[in-house]
């Protein structure tokens, strides 16, 4: 291990797991978090497989329980996070945007992207890999 | 070059950790977080043994928060792996030069 002497490091992040599955993106959310208040980068929390469904705006857990979504957009928008879902994974189990739930004809009012992400390709993770000094990964 | 290992599943489930430990090169850190955390508890458990064969060469942690979510208090680890909280986790993940998650 070196001294970073308050060196800023890039992070990328990926999200493999849905929220309340297990642990994966409760432990990305803290990792994204610390690493914010340290005063590190992060060029992209990009979101994958199950982990889309971190995305969807409609999840209402109990009032006093951690709301896994909501951290997430909050601090997207603290921080001005560039959140990625990917978009093959994100149809599959119906995480749509606007323009994704006009193209399929899934009707009016049926987008439920959550503020803060955005659906796009699986190039903006190839990205996130050559552009961060570290891809970080959390999983099941 | 240098490589952080993450674990995030107990050794009592998954080969993660062994393959972990045995892909580790000197220098090298392993870091348990999640239900892998169980497996830093003291005693003649084969994670156990195996942690305190890499600890040569490989620095071994355990995220803290974890630890204490599972109720396995900070004197009951093995000796030589350090806890860390999420800041730490940060701080290892910053230090090395990449992170391989063993998922």
């Amino acid at each position: 291990m070196e001294d970073l002497g308050g060196l800023v490091v890039k992070f990328a992040v990926v999200v493999n797991e849905g929220p309340y599955t297990h642990q994966a993106s409760d432990t990305a959310y803290q990792f994204t978090k610390s690493a914010l208040d340290k005063g590190h980068e992060i060029f992209r929390v990009f979101f994958y497989h199950d982990g889309v469904n971190n995305a969807t705006r409609l999840t209402v857990p109990p009032q006093d329980e951690r709301n896994v979504q909501k951290n997430w957009s909050e601090l997207a928008e603290k921080h001005s996070l560039d959140m990625v879902v990917c978009i093959a994974a994100a149809q599959r189990r119906g995480i749509l945007d606007a323009d994704e739930a006009k193209r399929h004809g899934k009707g009016d009012g049926s987008a439920n992207i959550a503020p803060g992400f955005r659906i796009s390709g699986l190039g903006q993770l190839i990205e996130a890999g050559i552009q961060a000094d570290r891809l970080v990964v959390f999983g099941d | 070059m240098s490589t952080l290992h993450t674990v995030n599943k107990s050794p009592f489930e998954r080969g993660s950790l062994a393959s972990a430990l045995a892909h580790a090169l000197p220098g090298d850190a392993v870091l348990l977080i999640e239900d892998a955390v169980v497996g830093v508890r003291a005693g003649e458990t084969a994670a156990a043994q195996a942690l305190k064969a890499a600890m040569p060469g490989c620095a071994i942690h355990v995220l803290g928060p974890d630890l204490a979510a599972r109720g396995i208090a900070a004197d009951g680890v093995v000796d030589g792996v350090t806890i860390v909280d999420y800041g730490g986790f940060v701080d290892l993940a910053a230090a090395h030069d990449k992170v391989q998650a063993w998922l």
